[in-house]
């Protein structure tokens, strides 16, 4: 084996087993950045000695036993030796050494802790963002940083800092308890999500890193599944990016230019992504979780995967459901959804009076898809006057170049 | 990026020997692992080439010709899909895969083109007649 191909080994190795090594290491150390460092320590031991020695034939228990040693090492070396020890009595055995094969739940249990320390309120949501990347999804400082158009010391300092929070905050590694867990997994879920959201919104040309951070979100969301699989807003969630990743490849035309939901080419979305989202759907809304904001928000994407052409669309059923999301999850931005699904499913009359009700809400004042669905409402009702006016309004709001060119242009239709 | 996992026939799937109870468990921890890892996609075993058929083509000419087919490890049994960031990662997984034969058997690694690999050639005209297809199959 040459040291190139047992570097790129060692590479899938720590993809796969880093998450699980830390989260066993943290158990011991009860410390996550130290986990971490313990790690670390053992990776760099796996790259000077697999390329002479080979890979080993359990590569994960290595790394693993590799670290407690060093978790071992250091606990001794430090000075208040005795009081560690006790706490790391029931870990260990007297001669330090620790029992090789891990229990399957054990470490599902560690992991579901590292998730949720990861996520902690005590930590602003960009750390969270960064440490559950770095902890669990085993990425590199260097890719975190390209992935979020940030510079690499930023996100080491970030990291850092937030190791050092968590710290100083002694937050116990566990799960958290039954009065706390909805916050706690609504924060963890808050972080999947906005990871999801950020490659989402990569643009062509961007390092490819960014549009990569769906797949490391999916996958964050497809673990985190297996690790609380009780819970129906995790399938939700899961569905949710299932079925929006499963767009991917027909949000973006040949030109670049990005396309409209109803203007996309089905045929490129992925039967295989939306036929998984769906049954994530399923699986969340029979643990009785059809009421939550993930598997709503699910729901009405998956009316969209259902419907083979634009026009097959249940406008009524995806109106339901935004009134129902609205419900839970009140938001303008939900409102005004809800008015476009309304009018598709009733008539522009019917969104209109709906967009009317929201005209006074401070927090759509300067958002410029106010104006131009209502001005969109107004024109189908052929009320050119009032909708252009809307257009000009939207154009004069919108900060991206492309959108005002096409809102004067429908401005300039409405004679 | 994905990757298919093509497993290759052996004279044992070809006889159509079925799994023991032992080797079902080995395969379904291997598969719970793939799935909380979160890369597995999608996956399936294969019946023995004696219940499968080929369609030769020859310009216009269709001819079909029954199994079992002769050249075994040239077969495939079963494959999975996978989502992974690399290669190496989906030969890390594809190492860990248990192992019941004793002699020798085998499980290539082929990457999956997704829409975005074609570019321009893959006009709207052929993504429309897939799109079509898909939906005939996945329903």
């Amino acid at each position: 084996m040459t040291a190139s191909d047992a570097h790129r080994a060692i590479d899938a190795v720590w993809r796969i087993e880093s998450a699980r090594v830390i989260a066993g290491l943290a158990r011991i150390v009860r410390d996550v950045g130290l986990a971490e460092e313990l790690a670390q320590d053992a990776l760099v031991a796996a790259l000077e000695q697999w390329p002479a020695e080979g890979v080993p034939r359990n590569p994960g228990a290595w790394l693993m036993a590799t670290g407690r040693r060093r978790a071992i090492d250091l606990i001794r070396r430090e000075q208040n030796l005795r009081r560690k020890v006790e706490i790391l009595g029931h870990e260990l055995d007297p001669d330090g050494a620790a029992p090789e094969v891990e229990d399957p739940q054990e470490i599902s249990d560690d992991l579901l802790r590292l998730v949720f320390v990861s996520c902690h309120p005590v930590l602003s949501t960009e750390a969270r963002v960064a440490l559950t990347l770095r902890l669990l999804g085993g990425l590199t400082t260097d890719e975190i940083a390209r992935a979020f158009l940030a510079s690499e010391s930023t996100i080491a300092q970030r990291i850092v800092r937030a190791k050092k929070t968590l710290a100083k905050a002694e937050v116990p590694f566990e799960v958290p308890g039954r009065d706390e867990l909805p916050a706690r997994l609504s924060s963890v879920l808050e972080v999947v999500y906005l990871v999801f959201n950020e490659g989402y919104s990569a643009t062509a040309g961007d390092d490819w890193l960014r549009p990569s951070l769906c797949n490391e979100a999916l996958r964050l969301g497809r673990v985190l599944a297996g690790l609380a699989p009780a819970e129906p807003e995790v399938h939700g969630l899961v569905a949710l990016m299932e079925i929006q990743a499963s767009r991917s490849a027909a949000r973006v035309g040949a030109d670049g230019k990005p396309v409209l939901l109803l203007e996309q080419d089905r045929g490129r979305w992925d039967q295989l992504l939306i036929r998984r989202g769906l049954a994530a759907l399923a699986k969340a809304e029979e643990l009785g979780g059809a009421g939550g904001p993930y598997a709503l928000q699910a729901a009405i994407a998956a009316c969209h995967g259902r419907a083979r052409e634009a026009d097959d669309t249940d406008w009524g059923r995806i109106a339901d459901l935004y009134k129902t999301l609205g419900e839970v999850m009140p938001s303008p931005i939900v409102e005004l959804n809800r008015a476009v699904a309304v009018s598709m499913a009733e008539g522009p009359a019917a969104g209109l009076e709906l967009v009317d009700a929201l005209g006074a809400e401070p927090a759509l004042k300067s958002y410029h898809l106010l104006p131009s669905v209502r001005g969109d409402f107004l024109a189908k009702l052929g009320r050119l006057p009032e909708a252009r006016a809307e257009f000009e309004k939207a154009a004069s709001l919108t900060r991206n170049e492309r959108e005002r060119t096409l809102l004067l242009e429908r401005a300039e239709g409405c004679g | 990026m994905r990757f298919m996992a093509i497993i290759k026939a052996t004279p044992d799937t070809e006889a159509g020997v079925l799994p023991t109870e032992t080797q079902l468990n080995e395969m379904g921890k291997f598969n719970a692992e793939l799935v909380k890892a979160g890369v597995l996609l999608a996956g399936e075993g294969l019946h023995s080439s004696s219940k499968g058929a080929r369609v030769k083509f020859e310009g216009e000419k269709r001819t079909v010709v029954d199994g079992p087919f002769a050249e075994t490890k040239e077969l495939i049994a079963g494959f999975w899909l996978l989502d992974v960031k690399s290669i190496d990662e989906a030969i890390e997984w594809v190492k860990r895969v248990p192992n019941f034969d004793d002699g020798e058997s085998e499980i290539e690694i082929r990457r999956v083109f997704e829409a975005e690999d074609f570019g321009p050639a893959f006009t709207p005209e052929a993504r429309a007649a897939e799109a079509a297809l898909r939906e005939q199959i996945g329903g």
